[in-house]
């Protein structure tokens, strides 16, 4: 009896040590492209835990719209310290939640290439949507976003769900900046060409590239990965005469994570030139905050939109339920 | 002073001390269903629902469209089926047959989710089939997302099983009937017509009842080859809003509508659906049939046979080629994957004897029942309650018990168990089949000599029972087990990590648009099925008392 108590105890002394012994870890949801193998996260993952004397751990969902369902999912017992991938599309309606807290930097000092007032959230990169082509499978480009929707023979295309995907709730809104109250209309002429409607990013360019349809979602910095990587021009975006909407993507941290000061410092190493370098070539976007070098020349000669659109975060927060409904109903006819 | 018990007082008593068990488990079902089914009225409000059906038309499409695709799969799974059966049936004897008959019973225990890839690998949109037909000079530009797709999956599933259901209707038709008509000189179809379809009819409502129901709670398929909101089933509704939308009474209200529609069709066609057994065809009679000797029907049989194994076979041959020849090292050393795997397992046991004991327990009552107290109404109630567990899809009771435990803040840290239980009802049906028909065995074999010798409980069943039911109860553990092990729906709806089961984690890598990683995790899955239903059905079938 006593050699099974003395044994009992010096298992618990051995639990507790290990458990002090381990490294605070820092757990991040962000999207599934952000933390695959040619993604970011695996490069910024080894420079963060290069001297934080930690664990960063990625959380990749299927696309960043996610992130707000689930955060409202798990409410306040989420295991997330940080959440990386929403848009600006989203920030209103997370920061009612009331689940994040604010960064507590100074904006300022950041030096960030584009205008930003949020207390927040933070952005780490942004750009534009366009539609990718694969130009030796698809002869007529069409020119508008009007002339993609009327052309009732045009190509098939693969789209993402806008309750999942940041960039499917972008061409949603993209489509109702251009169409207004007629946006209904034009999904329904759209609709018979949609070949699948992808939870996200991933699946779809992942469906494209193999070639299931010749045009799909995206962005245009995406053929910059072709040229970069792969050293063809097959791959390209189409110019749309009516602009392109655009996208910040963002991260802030939660507010019931219990590694808040390791939290902070994330933040601060993702607009960091660490972080920020890696965006170009990774995520393939415009990075947000300093870099140490130029963009690559492989993003010389990308579309440059006519016009940029973007909807009023207030705005979208009050109407996005609505338009998801009516974008469900046209669709499922 | 203690008042000594009535006559009736100890009438209960003698009855309660014996009934226990089977009281004991239908309470846990009528619990649980109870508490789900308040959960989810209360969390969708009565009048919510009806204004969301009288003004979301989305969700009337929904509800449509989950309606029409059963009744197409239903309707395409027994119109091939009735030939292929019928091929089975007229050549009795050709080398193979076992084999493709065994081969027929693989998409029934094969994971939805790696048969969908699968599926996706030949007949999807950049296919093998496709490729295929190319070089023939042949093309087709349809769209496979969206009802084609689900429609392939549901015959692949469905189809086989419909063979198997339909094959023992062809044993009931009596040799007499077969000489007589050899003397009338029947042709093939006239046989078909006064023999055949007579024999039919008595199987084809239940069998195409339960690929109705089957095919109306569809989840992984539909989630996967769906593509979009134009084909949508309620379970997959559910799904996303919950985790799309994060609205829980719209979650509520849909999940209500499911079990509203599922309970009725259940009533419905309760009494086709209990007189299933499935057969392994393997039985077969040397009858001598008129019609068989002729060489075009036995061409053409034969054809029909090979086109049904290449069907089947293509797409589970697809995927352990993709598998052999995928990034072997690299998933399996990845130590999610093993993470995956064990919860996987370990789920499938629990599910597995939290299911066996409730079966026990309802079986062993409703034995006692039927033999001692001749009570066949209270017996079949309980038969009832075992299968009521069709009637409340998974979906269903995951999300009651989600909503239960969302406000406490548990939901997730109680993933695993939640998962347990909905397996364990998903479950418990095949359990009562399987078991059910050896235990009243052993009670018509040793009933009377049990009383005699006073044996119950603990020890008649060990003694009297163990060595009849022990061969069935191995195989029916071992079959939920494995079918436990391949289920992804409630696991998706508790999952965080992306890797809670190794079906979800399959999911994800499908999702994320990695095919030869996906390729090796569905062998991987495969395996572990295999290896799962091997060590049970084995160990419990060869386990002595």
């Amino acid at each position: 009896m006593k050699f099974l108590l003395r044994g009992g105890f010096a298992l618990l002394t051995a639990i507790t040590y290990c458990a002090q012994a381990e490294t605070e870890k820092l757990t991040i949801y962000t999207y599934s492209s952000f933390v695959s193998d040619w993604g970011p996260g695996p490069a910024v993952k080894k420079a963060f835990e290069r001297d934080c004397n930690c664990e960063l751990d990625f959380v990749g969902l299927e696309d960043g719209a996610a992130l707000l369902s689930r955060l409202q999912l798990e409410g306040r017992h989420s295991k997330a310290d940080i959440i990386l991938g929403l848009d600006t599309n989203l920030t209103t309606e997370a920061a009612a939640t009331g689940l994040l807290a604010p960064h507590g930097l100074n904006i300022d000092e950041l030096d960030l290439s584009i205008d930003w007032t949020d207390d927040v959230f933070l952005p780490y990169d942004y750009g534009h949507f366009a539609f990718v082509y694969d130009s030796e499978a698809l002869a007529v480009v069409p020119g508008s976003l009007e002339a993609l929707v009327q052309d009732t023979s045009g190509p098939q295309l693969i789209i993402q769900d806008p309750r999942t995907s940041t960039p499917g709730l972008g061409l949603l809104l993209w489509i109702r900046v251009v169409f207004g109250d007629d946006a209904p209309l034009a999904w329904s002429q759209l609709a018979p060409r949609i070949l699948t409607v992808t939870a996200g990013w991933s699946t779809a360019y992942g469906l494209f590239l193999e070639g299931e349809a010749p045009l799909v979602l995206s962005y245009t910095t995406s053929p910059a990965y072709h040229r970069h990587v792969e050293g063809t021009d097959r791959y390209r975006a189409a110019a749309f005469s009516e602009g392109h909407y655009a996208q910040i993507e963002v991260a802030a941290k939660l507010a019931d994570s219990p590694h808040q000061a390791l939290a902070d410092r994330f933040l601060v190493f993702m607009l960091s030139p660490a972080f920020q370098d890696l965006i170009p070539t990774t995520n393939w976007m415009f990075p947000a905050g300093r870099t140490s070098q130029p963009l690559p020349d492989a993003f010389t000669g990308l579309v440059q939109p006519t016009r940029t659109l973007l909807i009023e975060p207030e705005q979208v927060a009050a109407h996005r339920r609505a338009w998801v409904r009516e974008w469900l109903e046209v669709l499922g006819r | 002073m203690a008042r000594s018990p009535g006559p009736l007082t100890r009438k209960f008593y003698a009855i309660a001390r014996i009934s226990w068990p089977g009281v004991v488990s239908a309470l846990f079902l009528l619990l649980l269903i109870g508490a789900t089914f308040t959960v989810l009225l209360i969390g969708s409000g009565p009048i919510r629902l009806i204004n969301d059906l009288g003004k979301d038309p989305y969700l009337r499409q929904v509800v449509g469209f989950t309606l029409w695709q059963a009744s197409l799969s239903t309707l395409l799974s027994i119109g091939m089926a009735i030939p292929v059966a019928r091929a089975f049936a007229r050549q009795s004897s050709f080398p193979g047959r076992r084999l493709v008959l065994q081969l027929l019973g693989l998409p029934v225990v094969t994971p939805v989710i790696v048969a969908v890839l699968g599926i996706i690998a030949v007949y999807g949109q950049s296919g093998i089939l496709r490729d295929g037909l190319q070089l023939l000079g042949l093309s087709w530009s349809g769209r496979f997302y969206g009802l084609t797709g689900i429609l392939v999956a549901h015959v692949f599933f469905n189809f086989p099983l419909s063979v198997r259901m339909l094959l023992p209707a062809w044993d009931r038709i009596p040799s007499e009937n077969w000489r007589l008509a050899a003397q009338l000189g029947m042709n093939s179809r006239q046989l078909f017509r006064w023999l055949e379809w007579p024999a039919l009819t008595s199987v084809l409502p239940g069998t195409a009842a339960v690929v109705f129901l089957l095919c109306f709670s569809s989840f992984a398929v539909v989630l996967v080859l769906g593509g979009g909101p134009s084909a949508t089933t309620i379970e997959v509704a559910i799904y996303q809003a919950l985790r799309f939308e994060f609205d829980p009474p719209r979650a509520a209200a849909l999940a209500l509508g499911q079990l509203g529609i599922c309970t009725a069709l259940v009533l419905g066609l309760h009494h086709w659906i209990r007189a299933q057994s499935i057969s392994r065809g393997l039985a077969s009679g040397a009858r001598y049939r008129p019609d068989v000797d002729q060489s075009i029907h036995r061409s053409f049989d034969l054809a029909v046979i090979g086109l049904t194994s290449t069907f089947v076979a293509l797409p589970l041959g697809a995927i352990v080629y993709a598998g052999c020849t995928g990034p072997l090292s690299s998933v399996l050393l990845d130590s999610r994957l093993w993470a995956a795997a064990g919860r996987s397992v370990g789920i499938a046991l629990a599910a597995a004897a939290v299911a066996l004991s409730l079966a026990v327990g309802l079986l062993v009552t409703s034995r006692h029942l039927v033999f001692q107290l001749r009570r066949r109404t209270e017996s079949d109630v309980l038969q009832i309650a075992g299968s009521i567990t069709l009637a409340v899809p998974p979906m269903v009771t995951g999300t009651g018990l989600f909503l239960l435990l969302l406000p406490l803040g548990i939901a997730f840290d109680l993933a695993v168990l939640v998962i347990i239980l909905v397996n364990a009802t998903l479950v418990l049906p095949y359990m009562m089949r399987t078991v059910g028909p050896a235990f009243l065995d052993a009670g018509h074999r040793y009933d009377r000599l049990c009383r005699q010798l006073g044996m119950s409980g603990w020890y008649r069943l060990r003694l009297a029972d163990w060595p009849i039911i022990r061969r069935p109860l191995g195989f029916a553990v071992a079959l939920c087990a494995t079918l436990s092990v391949g289920d992804m729906g409630v696991a998706a709806l508790f999952d965080t990590s992306g890797a809670i089961t190794l079906p979800v984690l399959l999911y994800h890598r499908l999702g994320a648009y990695r095919f030869d990683e996906a390729a090796v995790t569905a062998l991987a899955l495969i395996v572990l099925c295999a290896v799962v239903f091997l060590v049970v059905d084995r160990g419990i079938g060869r386990w002595h008392s």
